[in-house]
């Protein structure tokens, strides 16, 4: 089992400039590792960081995005798993912290703890790549030839269960988070047009 | 119950094309969805084969509200065609994301069983009459379309939704002919 903060710290180094959708309890932890306006805060309704995630793959295709999920958000939208491989974007990598706690809202275990494989319902639903890690020194090897591969990808990371800490809401959820992070991607947009990739609304 | 104003109240419900059209006019790129009786035959099999259009199909709508989403950051127009059903157990996706982080979530909803030529919020249908009733508390603007010259309405509430970073959302009044 690994600590989420030091699972993120390893991704941090190698994160360049992808995108990163996270939620609750791993949005708080990146933010602060990490605090660049490339990351979305996905607070907004529970279970729909992959979703949005999938949206900002097809939106800019040709950037990486990185999704930080739940295991208790994935929980309420597996169905997003069988969107995804679906449409299977090449430059989507969807990353869930297994603690098998809802972390924030008292501790209490996710239905099926320590029972339920992520990793069996990504490969069931038809991601070409998944992993399952739980050894740091493993994912900090790992990880950098995890996202060279043509996604989707899935990886569960298999966390130890922290103590919810005072967090700040407000501030993820603010109209200023988003209006950074929609400055923060305009220049790859631009880019993206001009290669080709995608047209202005 | 009373006509809805500016319907013709025609038997005949609007075409698919004509919707295309009108999606492609507000230059739109993206639709995803969930199959609906209503929309099912006449607009979302032939949008499968257009090839301006690309389809995404979702498992479950509140998926589709979010893709809209991510969507909409990256400057790119969708839609998000559903049955009421769908769009009654999104509401908390559409309110989070949507209505309060101001995003432009543009929907097309299927009103599956309406009366012809009544306004949803009068039908004598429970489902129906509420779906356009929690579109009006959540303050999303609505407009219906029950034939084909209302299909002229969506063209501008996409534009609206896009220029005010605001919701939009159009009832499908009548099964939409092929």
């Amino acid at each position: 089992m690994m600590q989420r903060d030091q699972c993120f710290e390893a991704l941090k180094k190698v994160r360049g400039d992808a995108v990163i959708v996270s939620r609750y309890s791993a949005a708080f932890d990146w933010g602060a590792i990490d605090p660049s306006p490339l990351n979305y805060f996905g607070i907004g309704a529970m279970g729909q960081c992959s979703s949005y995630a999938l949206g900002m793959a097809l939106g800019m295709p040709g950037h990486k995005i990185i999704v930080l999920d739940g295991d208790g958000s994935l929980l309420m939208n597996l169905g997003s798993l069988v969107t995804i491989a679906n449409v299977a974007p090449p430059n989507l990598f969807h990353f869930v912290c297994e603690n098998g706690v809802y972390e924030v809202n008292g501790g209490h275990p996710i239905p099926g703890q320590g029972r339920v494989r992520f990793t069996d319902f990504a490969r069931g639903a038809g991601y070409p790549h998944v992993f399952e890690f739980d050894d740091l020194a493993t994912f900090t090897a790992e990880i950098p030839r995890v996202l060279g591969l043509r996604g989707p990808v899935f990886a569960t990371l298999k966390l130890v269960a922290a103590n919810a800490e005072e967090v700040d809401f407000g501030k993820l959820n603010s109209a200023d988070a988003r209006r950074q992070f929609k400055e923060a991607i305009r220049p790859f947009l631009q880019r993206g047009r001009e290669a080709g990739r995608t047209a202005p609304v | 119950m009373k006509r809805v104003p500016g319907m013709t109240g025609e038997l005949l419900g609007p075409r698919g094309v004509e919707i295309i059209a009108a999606l492609k006019m507000a230059r739109v790129e993206f639709v995803a969805a969930l199959p609906d009786v209503w929309t099912s035959m006449g607009f979302l099999w032939p949008l499968a084969q257009d090839p301006d259009l690309r389809l995404i199909r979702v498992c479950k709508e509140d998926e589709g509200v979010s893709i809209c989403t991510g969507l909409a950051f990256c400057e790119r127009r969708s839609v998000l065609s559903m049955q009421y059903t769908g769009f009654l157990d999104s509401v908390n996706s559409i309110r989070g994301t949507a209505v309060n982080y101001n995003q432009p979530v543009c929907m097309l909803i299927g009103l599956l069983g309406k009366e012809p030529g009544v306004a949803p919020g009068d039908s004598k249908r429970y489902d129906i009459r509420i779906t356009q009733g929690v579109l009006d508390v959540m303050g999303i603007e609505n407009v219906t379309v029950e034939g084909s010259e209302d299909v002229a309405l969506i063209p501008p509430g996409i534009e609206r939704a896009y220029e005010t970073a605001r919701p939009f959302a159009a009832l499908i009044g009548r099964t939409v002919r092929a």
